[in-house]
């Protein structure tokens, strides 16, 4: 079977963001990169599938030099080889763009399967993989917490606002990765030795004939509006400090 | 030219959905600036009944698409549908919910449409004719001004910060042939296990009330149900709780559980880790309740009580009980 996981680095989640003076963009110094959280449940199940059922796992990422190592971290959880898509002309790409060169660089691969997270934890767009599927002529079934294959097909859980979807898909499929799905492997140090060894084929967007094209562009980046000091109801009894509380969330607050 | 404010309305059971009313009145707001009318798309099987009541929220004409394979929903079924009536009109915006599964179209329709959307926007106005989003990026550590050059102009609406307002149009309603291709529809929906407890999803929810470490075990969220139940809220969780096992997965808010904008939002024993924050951040009211009066999440509360939640929350729903009798 052929599997593909998609990866893409991103600031850890406890990384302080800081706005650009200009608006142009974040400040990147400082910033400690990691795999998003959700393409490591993607990787899991990648492996996970491979283990039962044999084949290959490739790993790819769209993104500049750095992003190798977010590649070598897959490869040395158990992936066997790793595509880097590195080209100044994706850097700021849209969804449609990054899915265009994710597709054009999968493509003679011929899939089975494809993981991608649900979304990036950094620009939370959640599209990219519901793209790809789109320019692949696949199939996706997003945010999914289980996966079962057998006789060429999956059956994954997805759930929705106040149910849950058992959702049947012929492959090749793709589907998006979200918390709940599994618990995701470290890298051992013997697959962190391992991983040095394994291929990783580096294009860029002339090799893939992909023509970036940003139609979603971010104008300005803002820091969050500051937020009013809130008030602490103080006092020594908690019942008189939980009756004032509901007077006023009631009064003032016109929430309850 | 491209011209017209579209929204996708999502409809579950035959019944629309509140995030589509936000829509409407989102999409009407937007086309008066532009002097343009609203249509909206609703797809489904047995639905034509309900397509007129969108006209009450402003929208000028409805397009839907009634089929038995629109029903449950399927990316590949809805995709087609309004992708094919979508480029038949041409419209400059299209706007979706940024729900479950208006994230889940929205996104396949970037790529049949082959243009630009902002997910999750808590903004959208018209400048100088072009739509302008402000949506959270890095789980609200930022937020991000978008533009989009191609058309339709795209965008999900986060639920629960667009304002629902009345304004009847004359919700036109038009049936259009959705010729979905059997052959193309790849995904089937084996069953619909629906959540027994009837409860509204945290994503939908007017108010919330989350415990987390600080409550101690799975037996003490009855005292976090009964405020709950008093409130008329959803119960919902810090990761931490989760992961304990305390709560089911679909309890946690955050930045890898749900994103929620409640009118309240009750945090309970949460330290207000900055994962936790990326999740409830927008609510529109945050009161916390912690021991601790150092803990991040006073930072962001607009009303706390720095005690023993054992104590206090009793006591809360004691007085929110008198108080609403
Ligand atoms: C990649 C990643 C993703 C994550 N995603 C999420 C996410 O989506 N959602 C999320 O919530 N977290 C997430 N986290 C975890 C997050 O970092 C915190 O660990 C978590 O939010 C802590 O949960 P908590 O506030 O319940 O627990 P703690 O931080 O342990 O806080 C417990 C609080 O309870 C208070 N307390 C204890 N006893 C009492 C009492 N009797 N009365 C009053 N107060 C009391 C304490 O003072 C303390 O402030 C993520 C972490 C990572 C690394
Ligand atoms: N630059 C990229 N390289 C590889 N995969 C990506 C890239 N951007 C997005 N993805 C995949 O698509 C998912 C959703 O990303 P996004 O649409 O940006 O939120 C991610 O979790 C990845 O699996």
């Amino acid at each position: 079977m052929n599997i593909v996981a998609c990866v893409k680095q991103v600031p850890d989640t406890e990384a302080q963001i800081r706005v650009k003076a200009d608006g142009s963009g974040i400040e990147e110094g400082g910033i400690k990169w990691v795999m998003n959280p959700y393409d490591e449940y993607g990787v899991e199940e990648a492996l996970r599938l491979k283990e039962k059922n044999g084949g290959e796992v490739t790993v790819i990422s769209v993104g500049p030099a750095r992003v190798m190592e977010t590649i070598r971290t897959a490869l040395a959880m158990g992936a066997d080889k790793g595509i880097h898509v590195q080209d100044a002309a994706f850097d700021g790409a849209d969804a449609y763009t990054t899915a265009a060169a994710l597709a054009a660089a999968l493509k003679d691969l011929n899939p089975d399967i494809i993981f991608c997270g649900q979304r990036a934890i950094d620009d939370d767009q959640g599209q990219v993989g519901a793209v790809l599927a789109d320019l692949l002529d696949i199939p996706h079934v997003s945010l999914i917490t289980k996966l079962e294959f057998a006789d060429g097909a999956i059956k994954v859980i997805r759930p929705i606002e106040g149910a849950q979807l058992l959702i049947e898909a012929k492959l090749p499929c793709l589907v998006t990765a979200q918390k709940g799905l599994n618990e995701p492997r470290y890298a051992s140090l013997p697959g962190i030795m391992k991983a040095k060894k394994k291929p990783v084929d580096v294009k860029d967007a002339a090799a893939l004939g992909v023509t970036p094209a940003v139609n979603m562009k971010v104008v300005k980046f803002v820091p969050p509006p500051a937020r009013a000091a809130g008030k602490i109801v103080c006092g020594d009894d908690p019942a008189a400090k939980a009756k004032e509380l509901a007077r006023l969330l009631r009064e003032e607050a016109k929430v309850i | 030219m491209a011209k017209g404010v579209w929204i996708v309305a999502e409809q579950r059971d035959g019944a629309l959905r509140k995030i589509s009313y936000e829509l409407a009145s989102t999409a009407r707001k937007l086309a008066d600036v532009l002097g343009e009318d609203v249509c909206a798309v609703l797809c489904g099987s047995g639905i034509e009944g309900i397509a007129g009541q969108l006209g009450k929220y402003g929208v000028d004409k409805v397009f839907v698409a009634d089929a038995p394979a629109l029903e449950p929903y399927t990316t590949d079924a809805h995709a087609a549908a309004v992708a094919k009536i979508v480029k038949e009109n041409d419209p400059s915006i299209l706007l979706l919910g940024a729900s479950t599964q208006g994230r889940d179209l929205s996104a396949r329709l970037v790529g049949k449409l082959h243009t630009g959307m902002g997910t999750d926007c808590v903004d959208a106005k018209i400048v100088d004719g072009k739509l302008l989003l402000t949506r959270p990026m890095y789980a609200g550590k930022c937020f991000g001004e978008v533009a989009i050059s191609s058309f339709p102009q795209m965008a999900t609406l986060r639920p629960n910060v667009f304002p629902a307002v009345e304004n009847q149009k004359a919700g036109e309603v038009v049936k259009f042939d959705p010729a979905l291709d059997e052959g193309k529809l790849r995904t089937k929906v084996l069953e619909v296990q629906k959540d027994a407890s009837g409860k509204v999803d945290l994503t939908e929810a007017n108010i919330i009330v989350s415990g987390g470490r600080g409550m101690k075990g799975t037996e003490n969220y009855a005292i976090i149900e009964e405020l709950a139940a008093v409130l008329g809220a959803t119960v919902g969780a810090s990761r931490a709780a989760v992961d304990a096992g305390w709560r089911p997965q679909s309890d946690q808010v955050g930045q890898t559980g749900k994103i929620v904008s409640p009118n309240l939002y009750v945090a309970c024993g949460i330290s207000g880790a900055i994962q936790h924050l990326a999740g409830m951040g927008s609510s529109k009211v945050i009161v916390a309740i912690n021991k601790d009066a150092e803990a991040p999440i006073f930072a962001r509360a607009d009303y706390g009580i720095v005690d023993d939640l054992f104590k206090v929350v009793p006591e809360l729903t004691k007085a929110c009980k008198e108080l609403l009798a």
